[in-house]
């Protein structure tokens, strides 16, 4: 028993050091945050969307819809002219709203003659992440019970419309504005859709290359440590430029390699997870990624890649052993997954200032922000990005070239003189 | 010119002085030993030589290069085995050997991995992953990697740590015929019958200062003693 006890408390005074437990309290944090940012989703879901309308019709059906607008959604522009439209459209794009409903004439009319009505949808669509398609989903669903009222009272009414036309009274068209482009027959979820191999399997694949192959960075430094192999690397005639180079280089090859398998095996589970609809294609839409975009990817990515592995290798230089490595990479996973978030839930453009300055500070949101940017032609993002990422690369790399230079590497003494000298005369009192 | 020059050499670590300002030259040809107790600066001493630590004040020469502003022309000169060194665990000894001379692109790198083996003199078990070998034929194939590469200047801490005592002398064997053929050996060692038969001459060093010097004989007759254990022993306490 006794020994069992000693054993018990040995361990777990090795399990419980700062190096285990900050990591678990910032995850900690992190879920707690996500948890919060999850509400806020909740609540804009069950906020009123902002719209305008223009209904040129006064049948029956139709003031029961506009009823059901006025009830559900702030109306912030509403007319019976239907060449107001731009001027509608520009009223609810200053209020920050998000979509146009015009009621046609005859809508009513229509319907009584067994017709469908239309309710033509132009949408204002700010930006292709997940937080846009919850926003424009309130819009759909406002639509939707206007169908459902309408089919609720011919029903009630026992009209002798036809069944098909009294269960399904109205047809939505849309026509979404997007960065500039008008896309006809496109609701932003569509558009969502489509965009959804840019949207979340780039972000999905950089982080996974980032986390693999900079865990392997780290790991091979906290391995030439334990296994004492650094102290005669470090003596042979041998460059420090071309130690930090070449590991850096190999671990680069070997993520590329794996991000072509996940990326093949990835596209694969999207296009098993029916994402969108399969048979419309970006290309149709003018949404496709010319030779020039992806060589600008691939040079995204490419730096993206060397300023990880060089900010592990400089992570790497703090590991003792294997033990300490598995800590190390903590930062790393933190830095590719918060990216990976922003970027599948937001535009990068629809961001407030705090958090653009944030993503765009953390190297690895560029590759993952780019094909979506590329596709819109957003020229300015990616290149700034790549040149950012290039300087911060650099910079990290001579930083770790100089701790090589130093003796830091073998003494581990990164604490400064002074906190050792604190800690010398506080042990002598 | 020495092979090497000591000038004053103190290194800290934070606010530990592990060498205190120790000074020694060695010539060409010459074994050159540093003894002392455990925690006396020796393999620190060693260190700062083999282009490893920073120095933090004095400064040290490996022929005509000086440590601080030519590491990278000592590093051709010089070949060092650590005390606790290890190999990579999942490449063979031969692998190792020969990444190891890869580095050594204006020498003979066949010949080299040849020599290496010849020293490690693992038989088949060369071929065998790093990670197989026992404590001794790891150090044999450390040694072999250290010398194989025909150093100006070998700095070998505790050459023999670990080894048997047919092992240990052939060993020690292999380091008199390097001498032979010009390369100059700067060891550590707790072996005083080690010290005393392979070292030209040595320091004997206590708490980063340099104590007593000499060679062997000469300092059992300064301190009329049969054996350097005993000298050791009567200048250290
Ligand atoms: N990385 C380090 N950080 C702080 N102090 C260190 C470090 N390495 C060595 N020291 C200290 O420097 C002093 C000299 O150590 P060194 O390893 O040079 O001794 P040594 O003579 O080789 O001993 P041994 O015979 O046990 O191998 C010791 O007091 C040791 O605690
Ligand atoms: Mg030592």
């Amino acid at each position: 028993m006794k020994s069992l006890n000693n054993i018990i408390k040995k361990e777990i005074k090795e399990l419980l050091t700062p190096a285990t437990i900050i990591p678990i309290v910032v995850m900690a944090f992190i879920f707690g945050s996500i948890g919060t940012s999850m509400e806020g989703i909740q609540e804009e879901l069950e906020e009123k969307p902002v719209i305008g309308y223009i209904v040129q019709d006064t049948g029956d059906l139709v003031t029961l819809a506009v009823s059901i607008i006025d009830n559900r959604s702030e109306v912030v522009f509403n007319s019976t002219n239907i060449n107001d439209k731009s001027i509608g459209l520009e009223q609810i794009g200053e209020n920050d709203g998000m979509a146009l409903i015009v009621i046609t004439q005859n809508f009513s009319k229509n319907i009584h003659n067994n017709k469908m009505g239309e309710i033509e949808v132009y949408w204002i669509m700010k930006g292709a992440g997940i937080m846009d398609s919850i926003s424009s989903e309130t819009v759909e669903q406002l639509i939707g019970s206007i169908n459902y009222e309408i089919s609720k009272s011919l029903i009630e009414e026992n009209s002798t419309i036809n069944a098909t036309i009294a269960l399904n009274p109205s047809n939505k068209i849309d026509t979404t504005y997007f960065k500039g482009k008008e896309f006809n027959r496109l609701s932003p979820g569509i558009i969502i859709g489509l965009l959804s191999t840019q949207s979340f399997l780039f972000p999905i694949v950089m982080m996974m290359i980032i986390i693999v192959a900079g865990s392997m960075v780290i790991s091979s430094m906290a391995m030439e440590k334990e296994n004492k192999t650094l102290e005669t690397l470090l003596t042979l005639p041998v460059k420090r430029t071309s130690i930090v180079t070449g590991k850096i280089v190999a671990s680069a090859v070997v993520g590329l390699i794996f991000a072509i398998i996940y990326m093949v095996g990835m596209s694969r589970y999207f296009s098993g997870l029916n994402f969108s609809v399969q048979e419309l294609n970006l290309a149709d839409f003018g949404l496709a990624l010319t030779s020039d975009d992806f060589v600008l990817m691939g040079i995204s990515l490419f730096v993206a890649l060397i300023s990880a592995l060089a900010l592990c290798m400089l992570l790497g230089t703090l590991a003792k052993n294997y033990k300490s490595a598995q800590t190390l990479t903590f930062p790393i996973t933190m830095l590719a997954l918060v990216p990976m978030f922003f970027t599948m839930f937001a535009d990068f453009d629809t961001l407030p200032l705090a958090l653009k300055a944030l993503v765009f500070a953390i190297p690895f949101s560029h590759p993952m922000m780019a094909a979506r940017a590329l596709i819109f032609n957003d020229y300015l993002l990616v290149v700034s990005g790549i040149i950012y990422v290039t300087v911060f690369a650099i910079v990290t790399i001579s930083i770790v070239v100089w701790v090589f230079k130093t003796d830091k590497l073998l003494t581990g003494s990164i604490r400064l003189k002074k906190f050792a000298d604190l800690r010398k005369h506080y042990r002598s009192r | 010119m020495h092979t090497v020059e000591v000038n004053n050499l103190v290194k800290d670590y934070g606010a530990i002085q592990a060498i205190k300002g120790i000074s020694f030259n060695i010539d060409q040809g010459e074994i050159f030993g540093l003894i002392g107790p455990n925690g006396a600066g020796k393999t620190t001493a060693l260190r700062v030589i083999s282009t490893l630590l920073q120095i933090t004040s004095g400064s040290v020469k490996v022929l005509e290069y000086d440590v601080k502003k030519n590491p990278e022309e000592v590093r051709k000169l010089i070949s060092y085995l650590p005390e606790d060194a290890g190999a990579y665990k999942n490449l063979t000894g031969r692998a190792y050997l020969t990444f190891i001379a890869n580095f050594f692109t204006y020498k003979n790198t066949k010949e080299m991995i040849e020599k290496g083996i010849t020293i490690a003199d693992l038989e088949d078990r060369i071929d065998d992953k790093v990670d197989t070998y026992s404590k001794g034929m790891k150090r044999r194939l450390l040694v072999g990697r250290a010398l194989m590469t025909d150093p100006r200047l070998a700095i070998l801490d505790e050459p023999t740590s670990g080894l048997d005592v047919i092992n240990a002398q052939e060993i020690r064997k292999i380091i008199k015929d390097i001498t032979r053929a010009g390369t100059t050996v700067l060891l550590s060692s707790h072996n005083m019958l080690e010290v005393e038969y392979l070292c030209d001459r040595i320091a004997l060093i206590s708490d980063g200062i340099i104590v007593e010097r000499g060679r062997p004989k000469q300092l059992m007759e300064k301190y009329n003693a049969s054996n350097i254990e005993e000298v050791f022993t009567k200048v250290v306490q």
